[in-house]
């Protein structure tokens, strides 16, 4: 899954600074995203992982640094060089191209799962209810639950959740996925049904950043890992590089550990 | 080891605990019971064959349609609509709605009702015998300018002539009534998971669709149980409509019936029995709604029922 480098990256983050409360959690993130690109993100607890994935869709406001998705520079507006605050409306419509699953599922619990997935075309987009219903079926088919449009999230497992999540996000046709540890609140034997949605999506070409403990997803699926620690990325390369053959410290303890608890298939 | 299966044991055939205090407080009460349907039938004062007939009454009937009916339901139509605006508000990042949701909120909760009715029937009748929309001081531009001093009006609303029907109470009852929805409202909002407004935004929905489509429906099952308790207590507090004075309404006219008769006591009894059985249709009519918005989800979770209970409490 090697991704050409051209043209511009579709996700452009400079020096990108985020405190809560004094405390600095983000300490100047540079990070650029070539489209079809998967990148890993990895790094030992509240080093700003989640931080950084909701910086890039706005649901956190960043303090410092700019960051461009698609070209676009998220939250402001440059008018001859003075940088105007986004309205609310256009803060979402610019989160409309990035879709979002997160760790706890967070599907709407009083829509059936057909309605999770069409409530972001109908409401959002304006599409049309049978077109956006046709469209949910063929997105619940490529997640493998098929048989599942008429069951409310209470009624599904975790892993059928958060594959249901996954088409929510992808029914808005995003340009880039963000993926906060999906597996992480699984059972062990449901993991592996997300992680084969996910392959699928990357080998289609989607472009991913993924948050995640999942060695062996990274190893295979992954063009890039991004190891961070402390607000800052410390390494990154091929999950070759980083994952066979770390060169900070900092990296080969983390991977130790991870490797011993979530030892890569 | 093998069992031999006539050793196993069997069917239980246990004596039962007994008792005894259970019996004496069932005579007891048995014994109070019969004191009070003696009094029923041998005090003739209490007089039920003619409470039953003050129950029938036109003028009574009318009362319970207009008084209690239509004001309990015109009331919390208000009361419910308002509560859920001011408790948005109240949550907005917007400091000077914040700042207007708290105050409203203040200020309804410590006025009693039954002065505010009397504020509104003839106070602001006083005040404002007519109540016009318009240019804010229009009237005094147009004098200023030498022209019709009702030329910048738009809409004007004789007050006088509003001030005694049961608009009146219904906008007094409904005013009272949002603030005490807005905190039910407000708890009920905020017992939805954050991740529900996350997942939302993350779709592109704007704030107040979020709102609206996915927040307030799943705040609806908290925000349900008490909102019957509210209107169970609305339909009691009609009886403060004739501080406006509205005479239009069961209690008023119940008890003037039974004194016009010189018979007090069976115009109390009307009012009471008529009471009662409009609020024990609430409550069973509650109960469905509370198993309906109910399906499908756990409990509540513990902070947003003590903080109902916080808002109940002090009504
Ligand atoms: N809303 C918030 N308010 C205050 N502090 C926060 C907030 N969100 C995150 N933090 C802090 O920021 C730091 C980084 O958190 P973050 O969730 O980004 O870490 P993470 O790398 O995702 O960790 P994990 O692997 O545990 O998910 C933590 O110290 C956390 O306590
Ligand atoms: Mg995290």
């Amino acid at each position: 899954m090697s991704s050409q480098r051209t043209g511009e990256p579709l996700v452009h983050a400079v020096n990108v600074h985020k405190s809560f409360h004094g405390n600095e959690v983000l300490k100047g993130i540079d990070l650029d995203v070539w489209p079809g690109e998967v990148v890993v993100l990895l790094g030992p607890s509240g080093s700003g992982k989640t931080t950084f994935l909701r910086c890039i869709n706005q649901l956190e406001t960043i303090d410092g640094g700019r960051i461009w998705v698609d070209g676009d520079l998220l939250g402001y507006e440059d008018r001859h060089g003075t940088l105007h605050r986004l309205t609310d409306k256009k803060i979402a419509d610019q989160r409309r191209d990035i879709g979002m699953c997160f760790q706890r599922f967070n599907l709407f619990p009083h829509k059936t799962a057909l309605e999770n997935i069409t409530e972001g075309p109908v409401q959002v987009k304006g599409q049309n209810k049978d077109q956006a219903r046709a469209r949910a079926l063929d997105l619940l088919e490529r997640v493998g639950l098929k048989d599942k449009p008429a069951a409310y999230p209470s009624q599904l497992s975790g892993g059928q959740q958060q594959r249901v999540a996954i088409a929510r996000a992808l029914a808005m046709d995003p340009k880039l996925m963000l993926f906060d540890e999906p597996t992480s609140a699984l059972d062990p034997e449901l993991v592996g049904e997300v992680l084969a949605v996910m392959r699928e999506l990357a080998q289609s070409g989607m472009t991913m950043i993924v948050v995640t403990h999942e060695m062996g997803f990274a190893r295979d699926v992954a063009d890039r890992v991004v190891f961070m620690d402390g607000g800052v990325i410390v390494e990154q390369g091929s999950p070759d590089e980083v994952i066979r053959n770390p060169q900070h410290a900092r990296t080969r303890s983390f991977l130790q550990r991870v490797l011993t608890e979530h030892p890569a298939a | 080891m093998t069992i031999n299966t006539e050793d196993r044991p069997g069917a239980i055939n246990a004596r039962p605990v007994r008792h005894p205090w259970r019996w004496v407080a069932v005579g007891v009460i048995a014994i109070v019971l019969a004191m009070m349907v003696n009094s029923f039938a041998t005090n003739p004062r209490w007089d039920f064959p003619f409470a039953i007939q003050i129950m029938q009454q036109k003028s009574v009937i009318q009362g319970l349609w207009v008084g209690t009916i239509f004001g309990t339901i015109g009331s919390m139509v208000l009361g419910v609509g308002l509560g859920i605006v001011i408790a948005v508000m109240r949550l907005s990042n917007n400091p000077v709605l914040r700042g207007v949701a708290f105050g409203y909120t203040w200020f309804f909760r410590a006025m009693p009702r039954y002065v505010l009715l009397a504020i509104l029937g003839t106070g602001v009748a006083f005040l404002y015998p007519k109540l016009s929309i318009g240019l804010p001081f229009g009237e005094q531009i147009a004098g200023l300018l030498g022209i019709d001093t009702s030329t910048f009006t738009f809409f004007s609303l004789d007050w006088n002539a509003l001030s005694t029907t049961i608009w009146i109470g219904v906008l007094g009852l409904g005013l009272s009534e949002a603030a005490y929805m807005a905190e039910i409202a407000r708890a009920g909002i905020l017992s939805v998971d954050k991740g529900q407004t996350e997942a939302a935004q993350a779709i592109g929905m704007s704030p107040g669709k979020t709102m609206w489509r996915i927040v307030l429906p799943q705040a609806m099952r908290v925000i349900v149980p008490p909102t019957g308790n509210e209107t169970i207590a609305m339909v009691k507090d009609t009886s403060l409509l004739v501080a406006i004075p509205i005479i239009t309404e069961l209690y008023f006219q119940a008890y003037g019936f039974g004194q016009r008769s010189f018979k007090i006591m069976p115009g109390f009894v009307a009012a009471t029995l008529w009471y009662l059985i409009v609020c024990s249709l609430l409550m069973v009519g509650q109960s469905y709604l509370e198993k309906y918005f109910g399906r499908g989800f756990g409990q509540p979770s513990k902070k947003a029922q003590e903080k109902l209970r916080k808002v109940a409490a002090d009504h």
